[in-house]
């Protein structure tokens, strides 16, 4: 076999991008970065709501549209009560006017009278962001603008988001919604400017019956943690598989 | 061969070039992976602490406190202890800067939402002290004869 010495240059440059060139592909991260990507965060939160307390005050909402800035008589909301009534024939009634926003102060469900003696059960079901361990929305965003920060909690970047609307398409529990002032996707973020300070968010500290209580699950002695824990309780669509972290007490079979 | 046809080819080339350069400037410095991986962990790194700034407004009771003993004292020992402040007289978070901030809600409304009569009997909301709206006084606002700090007196 014989190599020329021009071909012995050719195929040594040519060797040596080949090899080089897909490197360049990696990040090389500093210390401190490696450090943060390895270790785990200290706080991972999570919500506990006991349907049983919940009186559909609806000051959740109210407190929610106010902490956070959304157009208060707009029809969208971060966090919103249904009301469930089951009659004897098996019907399931269900509304939420205006998110639950001004409570619930009539017998009237979405505009049906239903008499009382016909009810056989009837509950309150507040909802909000389940900050899902496999959020579907942040999986469809094509720009990067939603994500999960170590914590746990799924945000959305107002500078970043372009308002394609994939990630209001995505969430099974349709928590997210368009902000009509800002234009990009908007959705609860479990009050991340309170937790963050060590607050509750606005509608746990509102909540006047302990309806809604805020955990951090990677800290064994948080009272909420325990609860979660060591009591039964369930998640909405499961099923899903995106790992969900408002949990229910006494959630019942009808609620969708 | 004629080599026209591979000027769109280096139009192409030009266009992904501009495009590289472009994002050098556009995309911030601090855009990447910051999470677990690229599908959740695809993002800007400085808009965690933009929304860890986001301005608070509602204060609680240890707030109010400050100023308010009086009312606050009322309160804490009336059926109504679990009511936070803030539900009746507004977030109070830029109060003690501006006094006139509070909108204070005396409405009928405001309280039926608790103490409106729903005829649940499985529901907490059974449980509650309640009216029937159309039956009790249903011009007047409820403060005129029930005091919301402590609703046991009667003010009539």
């Amino acid at each position: 076999m014989t190599c020329s010495r021009r071909d012995f240059l050719k195929d040594a440059v040519g060797g040596t991008l080949a090899t080089v060139m897909p490197l360049s592909a990696f990040t090389f991260l500093s210390t401190a970065e490696a450090r943060t990507a390895v270790e785990e965060s200290k706080v991972r939160w999570a919500f506990l709501v006991d349907t049983n307390k919940c009186v559909g005050c609806g000051l959740c909402v109210k407190a929610c549209k106010n902490e956070n800035e959304i157009p208060y008589d707009a029809e969208v909301t971060r966090t919103w009560v249904e009301r469930y009534v089951i009659t004897k024939d098996g019907k399931t009634h269900i509304d939420s006017p205006m998110g639950g926003r001004d409570g619930f102060t009539s017998m009237e469900v979405d505009g049906e009278e239903i008499d009382p003696d016909n009810i056989e059960k009837a509950f309150f079901v507040p909802k909000l962001c389940n900050q899902c361990d496999n959020p579907a929305c942040v999986q469809v965003c094509p720009v990067g603008a939603t994500y999960q920060t170590n914590d746990g909690v799924v945000l959305v970047d107002r500078d970043w988001c372009i308002g394609c609307g994939y990630c209001i398409m995505a969430c099974p529990y349709g928590v997210r919604f368009f902000h009509p002032v800002h234009k990009v996707a908007d959705k609860c973020n479990f009050c991340y400017h309170r937790i963050s300070k060590g607050m509750e968010p606005a509608c746990v500290e509102c909540c006047s019956f302990g309806a809604r209580r805020i955990a951090n699950l990677k800290d064994p002695d948080d009272p909420v943690t325990k609860i979660i824990t060591t009591e039964r309780v369930a998640v909405l669509k499961d099923e899903y598989g995106t790992k969900p972290h408002v949990f229910y007490l006494g959630l019942d079979a009808n609620v969708r | 061969m004629k080599w026209h046809v591979l000027r769109p080819l280096w139009v192409a080339i030009g266009l992904v070039g501009a495009l590289l350069v472009a994002r050098v400037f556009l995309v911030p410095d601090d855009f990447g992976v910051h999470g677990r991986n690229f599908t959740y962990g695809f993002y800007r790194l400085s808009n965690v602490q933009e929304w860890k700034d986001f301005p608070v407004k509602y204060q609680g009771r240890e707030g109010c406190v400050e100023c308010h003993d009086a009312n606050v004292e009322t309160l804490n020992a009336s059926s109504h202890a679990p009511v936070e402040c803030e539900n009746c007289h507004g977030p109070g978070a830029h109060h003690p800067d501006d006094i006139e901030s509070l909108p204070l809600d005396t409405t009928r409304q405001l309280c039926l939402r608790c103490h409106a009569y729903l005829e649940y009997p499985n529901s907490a909301r059974g449980s509650l002290l309640s009216i029937e709206d159309k039956r009790h006084r249903r011009r007047s606002e409820c403060i005129k004869c029930h005091n919301p700090h402590d609703p046991k007196e009667d003010m009539r």
